[in-house]
Formats: structure tokens, sequence, C-alpha cells
């Protein structure tokens, strides 16, 4: 398993530095710079400012030194938050993002697989229909849309929870963990129904009720690990787009995350701060597809026994 | 009173295209330590006769419409869903029939082999999981598995097919049932393998007194081991009888035509082999890397071969599965690549070709494969699969197209109404029908047949050897035809090549083969066929 995962680190180590050079290249061609959206400043001032930057080099070197830095670990300054780095601004958000990202991947499994599984057991029914049909409005409904509503009904209507914050006042995580969660519990739940028919439909379940086994320990034992392959092979790409995607729930409840700095950058040209965050989620999304990838591996005794055979 | 009463069955299909009488009126009865053999064709509802007792239909579709199945007092098809859990696994228990896809994958053959004991649906049965390892170890030592102590925690796939179905019915046995359904038990293993687990469940059953439904297409199969035999038909049960009236004296016309489409003997047609050497197979090997396993493997398919084929001859390849026959025949159309080794067709080194210099070659040599299903292109309709090869090749054009499919049809006996349909709508040997016509439309010299009828069912199977022997005297074709089948073998073949883990271990005349094998593994494989004669099927049985 570490020879496995070794080997697609390195693998992703090509695929950065391609994403590194397409966004440097993309953020220096679009028009305007850093200091062209404030107001008038002095020539000579603007002059000192692109020194201070570096950005008075020819863009080859930029590159390059951008490179090692990125190499050293570092994102380099700021240009729209003098005096702080783009470590320490992704670092302060990271938290909260990673904490928001966490609960609601929580409700989108939760949902999503008991939907699914329950959908599954009788197909074509009322009982698959109704979660089939919900998660389908859930696929549609956008989070910018979701948000809102939930804090008409919840907040504000019925006064049950608290309409923005996090961590503030009790229970202020409940409706953006949910807000971010639905669209993908309604995939997971598309998944799970599919993957978990196709396993119900296999020869060992049918001998798995010859047995004489309560329908209980035929789905729980026998058809949830082969049917949630599917899912656990979401879920990698699924975290990485729940953190890449917060901004939104982020803005509407104002929470003091990550996503926020992701779109200001974009909107300021703050160079280093866009190719900070794109490269930090491009190595996440890396990292969670490589772990959920290792989880299916694990589950499969046939694939674990290889994988392990070959590094030993 | 019998163990198990069953009287008027009836399941029907409630599909899109309308109602499917899966099972139509059939009855029969079991008695304690009895073997009651249902035998049919595919479709025939023999599977779908025994799903129902058990409650093991998907539903819908299958909807059970009348009859009653009357076991200890209570009848199987109207009890509620907690007294059903009870005679599952309990009373009745029933080994499936492929073994690779009837244990989980994802858990060990012990974690499996418990499960009935430790969750016994009668509280005070349960076992604790110690006991029930101490038991399933015995058990998987009686059914003949070996390092049962370590074995108890491996996965499925570390066992042959041969092995899993001996858990199988291990799994079957662990809370003693009285009633043992089998449903085709034999049919994916090889020909040694089928003796050994044929023989497993009579000894088994003998020790234990349970009765047994055996369900099975193969008349010859279930010949040494049935005490009656019900005979069905399109859900129907055509006759039923103790065995000996079945096979020796029956009255019922299907069954005769069952009995008289088991291919017996040697072949009738005369050999039609000409002094010259079509093929010839100088010492070939074809190596593969086998990446699946926890280790690389080199897989030895076929390990220093010779052999020649004479122009007009039947050659039989026999060999069980994982002996290297399909490779061999592919090995000689070049269709994988071969480590060392040359095989020279018509006098010329085919390895020595380019692809672009094999193309005329190819003409000349063709394969059937074994599953019509799965080799003819779905898209296509017959005059595209069968218009192909001759425009590819240049042997016919835009304007006698038509009329040279039409031809090739006639040949492989199909109706010409048909040229317009798409494969799924024929059946199997329909199918089978359409691959030999797309085989021989190139006019090749050379086919090789990999297991052509193995897929059908036996009066098809029956209709295709006579169409291929027809075929090869008309056409005057050279054939190379694998089977792991030997009682088809020595009816189509005039010589015959025995191979065992890529070798080739024996080779001559079929009948002086069969006469006198001299190899002690053409010996064995001799011996493992079953005869449809129960006599000399049950002398057999008990010598081995």
């Amino acid at each position: 398993m570490f020879k496995f995962a070794l080997g697609r680190l390195l693998q992703a180590i090509p695929v950065l530095l391609v994403v590194i050079t397409m966004t440097f290249m993309l953020v220096h061609s679009a028009p305007g710079g850093p200091f062209s959206a404030d107001k008038a400043v002095p020539a000579e001032v603007l002059i000192a400012l692109e020194a201070q930057y570096n950005l008075d080099q020819p863009l080859w070197q930029q590159y390059i030194s951008y490179l090692s830095d990125v190499l050293h670990g570092d994102f380099g300054p700021s240009f729209k938050y003098p005096g702080r780095s783009v470590n320490e601004l992704i670092y302060s958000g990271l938290g909260t993002t990673a904490e928001l990202g966490f609960y609601a991947m929580l409700v989108a499994i939760f949902i999503g697989v008991i939907a699914g599984v329950t959908a599954s057991m009788r197909p074509n029914t009322m009982q698959d229909y109704i979660p089939m049909t919900a998660a389908m409005i859930g696929i549609c409904m956008p989070s910018f849309l979701l948000g809102p509503l939930m804090v008409l009904v919840f907040g504000i209507h019925l006064e049950w929870l608290p309409i923005s914050g996090w961590g503030d006042i009790p229970g202020d995580k409940i409706m953006p963990a949910i807000t971010l969660g639905t669209g993908y519990a309604a995939y997971i739940a598309r998944l799970s129904r599919g993957g978990m028919l196709e396993v119900l439909s296999q020869d060992y379940i049918r001998t798995a009720r010859a047995k004489g086994l309560s329908e209980f320990l035929v789905v729980g034992k026998h058809a949830l690990r082969g049917g949630l392959i599917p899912v656990i092979a979401f879920l990698g790409p699924a975290f990485a787009g729940l953190l890449g995607g917060s901004f939104v729930v982020e803005t509407i409840f104002n929470i003091p995350g990550l996503g926020r700095f992701y779109v200001q950058a974009a909107f300021n040209r703050d160079y280093t701060m866009i190719l900070g965050t794109t490269v930090f989620f491009a190595t996440l999304i890396i990292l969670f597809n490589l772990l959920s990838d290792m989880l299916a591996i694990w589950l499969n005794p046939k694939l674990r026994q290889q994988v392990r055979g070959e590094s030993s | 009173m019998a163990l198990l009463e069953v009287k008027n069955l009836q399941v029907h299909f409630h599909t899109r295209n309308g109602v499917v009488k899966a099972v139509d009126d059939v009855s029969f009865s079991v008695d304690a330590g009895e073997t009651l053999a249902i035998v049919g064709e595919s479709g025939s509802g023999k599977s779908v006769t025994c799903y129902s007792l058990l409650d093991l239909l998907p539903k819908p579709p299958a909807v059970i419409e009348g009859g009653t199945a009357m076991f200890d007092g209570k009848d199987l098809l109207n009890c509620s869903h907690s007294e059903m859990r009870h005679f599952r696994g309990n009373d009745i228990a029933m080994i499936f029939q492929d073994p690779m896809t009837s244990l989980n994958p994802n858990l060990t053959i012990g974690e499996q082999l418990v499960e009935p004991l430790i969750y016994h649906p009668d509280k005070a049965r349960r076992k604790d999981r110690a006991t029930a390892k101490k038991r399933a170890i015995e058990l998987l030592d009686e059914v003949g598995i070996t390092d049962t102590e370590r074995r108890f925690d491996s996965y499925p796939h570390e066992f042959s097919g041969g092995m899993r179905q001996r858990v199988m019915i291990a799994m079957a046995l662990i809370n003693e049932p009285r009633l043992l359904i089998c449903d085709e038990p034999t049919t994916a293993l090889d020909v040694t393998i089928q003796a050994q687990i044929l023989e497993l469940i009579k000894k088994l059953q003998r020790s234990r007194n349970v009765a047994v439904i055996f369900i099975s297409h193969d008349l010859g199969v279930v010949a040494g081991i049935a005490d009656k035999i019900l005979v069905m038909c399109a859900g129907k049960a055509m006759e039923s009888g103790d065995t000996d009236s079945i096979f020796y004296n029956t009255q019922d016309n299907y069954t005769k035509r069952l009995l008289s489409a088991i291919p017996e003997g040697a072949k009738t047609m005369k050999n039609r082999a000409q002094p010259d050497t079509l093929v010839e197979v100088n010492n070939v090997r074809t190596w593969f890397k086998d990446y699946s396993g926890s280790k690389v493997i080199t897989v030895k398919a076929v390990d220093d071969i010779s052999l020649t084929i004479n122009r007009g001859e039947i050659l039989g390849l026999v060999g069980e599965s994982g002996s290297g026959k399909s490779t061999l025949g592919r090995s000689i159309l070049q269709l994988v690549p071969t480590q060392e080794g040359s095989v020279v067709f018509d006098g010329t080194d085919l390895g020595s070709l380019s692809a672009r210099e094999m193309v005329p070659w190819r003409r000349r040599m063709q394969m059937i494969f074994q599953d019509p299903y799965a080799s003819l292109n779905p898209r296509m309709t017959v005059f595209e699969t069968l218009a192909e090869p001759l425009l590819y090749h240049g042997l016919a054009d835009k304007n006698n197209i038509d009329q040279q499919v039409q031809q090739l049809m006639d040949d492989v006996g199909l109706a010409r109404a048909h040229m317009r349909k798409y494969p799924h709508e024929f059946s199997g040997g329909q199918r089978q029908r359409i691959a030999i016509g797309r085989a021989i439309a190139t006019k090749p010299e050379l086919i090789i047949a990999d297991e052509p009828v193995s897929a059908l069912d036996v009066t098809i199977q029956a209709q295709i050897l006579d169409l291929i022997l027809n075929l090869v005297e008309r056409h005057n074709l050279t054939m190379m035809f694998i089977s792991h089948d030997l009682s088809v073998v020595r009816y189509i073949s005039d010589r015959v090549m025995v191979m065992h883990h890529g070798v080739m271990v024996e080779q001559g005349d079929t009948e002086t083969l069969w006469a006198n094998p001299q190899d002690a593994y053409t010996k064995a494989l001799l011996k493992a066929i079953p005869l449809a004669d129960p006599k000399s099927e049950r002398s057999r049985l008990s010598a081995i």
C-alpha cells in the first residue's frame, strides 16, 4: 500500500506543475493588475509597488522565482493584504472551512447512504421513487438558493436556528452544513442506490438469503460493502469539491473561511493569492482522491492482497 | 408421507411483453434419503421451480399463482417471512450453479460458513463463534478441503472453482438440513472435478439420509445419482418416473429427443484427411505474465507444443479449463503473440509475415467462438455481419452481395427472411449458425472452432454438430475442434489431442485413444465422463 501511495504522489508532481503553469499564465494574461483597481496612484508609487513584488521583472523570471518559492513551501506575500503572506491567510481560513466541509460531508454521507440504500431495497416502488425524487431536487437545487430559503424558513420565520456566524451561537453550524451537504447527499443517494442495486442482484446475495439470514444482515453485511464502492470512489473528489465550493455558503452565512479569500483574490487580481489557493486546492484534490482510492482497495480483499503483495 | 410434496405449482413472470408461464402445473414429491432429478433445457422452468420453494425468486416480476408445497405439514408457498427464514438454510439448504459468484467475495469463507449457526433464526439453536468455527472446520475437512484451520480465514478468490463448490456444500450442510436442493452444482466445473463433486454429494447424502433435489440439463450427470427423474420443458412436466424407466422405457417424445441428442459413440462419417499437411505447429510456446496474484507469475499457457493437421482432417483438442487449448487455437491463428516456435500454414511461416502481409492469409483461416451471445456485434444485422468479411476480402461486390449472403444463410440453415434482423432476435442455436456463417463466408481452408457448442442446449448442440460435419464435408474444410466435452469431441473428430497444463499429454486416432489411453491424465479424463446410462453409471460411481 505504501508503494502504491508513493507512486501516486510521484505522479502528482507533474500534475501540480501543469496546474501552477496554467494558472500563472491565465492570471497574468487577464486584463488589469493588482493595483489598477485602486484610486489613481502616482506613477512612482506604482513603480515602487511593482518593484517590491517583483512585478517589474520579465514574466519568465517571475515564474521561476515563484516556482522556487513554492518548492520551499512559500506562496509569497499577498498583494491585497499588505504585510500578510498567502500561507498565513490560507492557514487562518483553513480550519473553519475544513470543519464546515467535514460536517457537510457527514450530512451528505448520512442522508445519502440511508436514502440510497432504502430506495435500492424496493426498486420501482414508492420507497424508491420518493427518496430518488428528493435526490433529484437536491441535485438541481443550488446552494445559493437553498441557503437563503433555509435562512428564511428556519432562521427568520420559525426562529429555530441562528442565521449567520460560525461557532458564536450554539446551532449556527447546522444550516451551513446542511446547505453545503445537500447537493452531495443527493449524488451519494443516487450512487449508493445504483451500487446497491447491482450488488443485490448478485448470486451471493441469493446465497445469503438461502442461508436464512435476516434481511438486515443480507443488506447490512453482505451487500453494503460492495454496494458502497462507488460512493467511496466519489468521496475523494466530493470532499475536495466541498472545500472549493464552500465560498457560496461562507458568503451566505458570513463564515470566516477559505472560500471567501479565493473569490476575493480573483476579483482583486491578487496574483499570489489566486495561485496559492489554486495550488493548495489542487493538492487537496489529489490527496483526497488518493485516500478514497486507498479505501476502495482496502475494502476489496483481492486488491488488498495484491497491493500488499507488491509492496512486501 | 413424503418429506416434500409439491402439487400443481404455477409460477408466472409478469414482464413488459406479457405473462410468461415459467412453471405451469408441476407436481412432484421427495422422500427422506431420496434423490429427485429435475432435468430440462434452459428455460424449462427447473430452477424457477426450486427457487419458488424457498421464496428466492425476484418479485416482481415473479408471481406464484397457485399450488402447494407441503414440507413438514407447512405450505412453503404460503408462509410468513419469519417462518420462511426457519426453513431456509435450516431444514432446506441450497447449492448453486456458479461457485465463482455464489460466495461473497468480500467476506472470508469462514465468516460465511459460520453465519447460519451464529445467526440461526431459532435463538435456542444459536451457537457462539468458537463452537461454530469448530463445526465449520469439521465440515470443511469432511468435504475434502485441506489445511482447514488456515483456509478458514481465506477469501473465496483464493480457492479454485471445485474447492469453492466444496465450501458451498459445507455451508449448505452446516445446519444439517433435511432437504438439499442442488441447482446445476457441477455445470460450471471441469469433468474430473464434476465427478468428485457428484461423488461427494452422493456420499454426504448417504451418511446423513437427506433428501436431494438435483437440477441439471445433463442426463448423463443425473443417470448415476438420481432415484427418480422429472423431465421439464417450457414450464411443463413432460414425464416423471424412476430413473431406469425414464432412461430405458420412456413414453414421452420430448424425453426421447433429449436422450437421442446426447452425443454418443464414435464419429459416423468417414475420415476425410488427405495426405498433405495444411498446418504445422513447431514447438510453440505462448506465455503470459499474470499480474492478478500477489506475485507476477509467468503462465505457460502453451508450452512447447508441436502438431500437424492434414488437409480435410478434423482434429479434436481436449482439455479442462486453463489447459491452454484456446490459447493454442489463437496462437495458430496468430491472434496472440507467441514466445517461441513457428506456425506453418500451407508452406508459409505465419510468424514471418507482417500484419499487412497477414491479411490474405486471414481469409484462409477463420474462428468460431464459444459464446454466440458475446461474439456477434449486437448493432449489426445478420446481413451486415455476413457481408462484412465478403466485402473486406473482395469476395463479393455491391452487385452480388445480396445473393452471396443468401447463399451463406442457406448453407447454415437460416431462413432468408431473417436477413435484416439483429442478433438479439435469435435463439442461441440460431446465433451460433450466424457465427458459423460468418466464419465460412471467406471460404476458408482452416476453421478453429473454440467450444462452439458448449453454450447450447443438448438438442441444439446435436443440430449444430451435424451442421458443422455437413459443412466440413461440403466445403472441404480442415478443422481444429476445441472442447472440454469428451463425448462431443469423440463424436466429431478423426484424431484427438489431449492438453493438460499447457502441455500435450497424448494424441492419436480418436477410437484408438478411447479404447486404449496411455497417459494417466487421459485415463482419468475418460473415466470421469458421465454416461447417460443408469446401470453402467451406478457401477462406475461405486468403483470410483
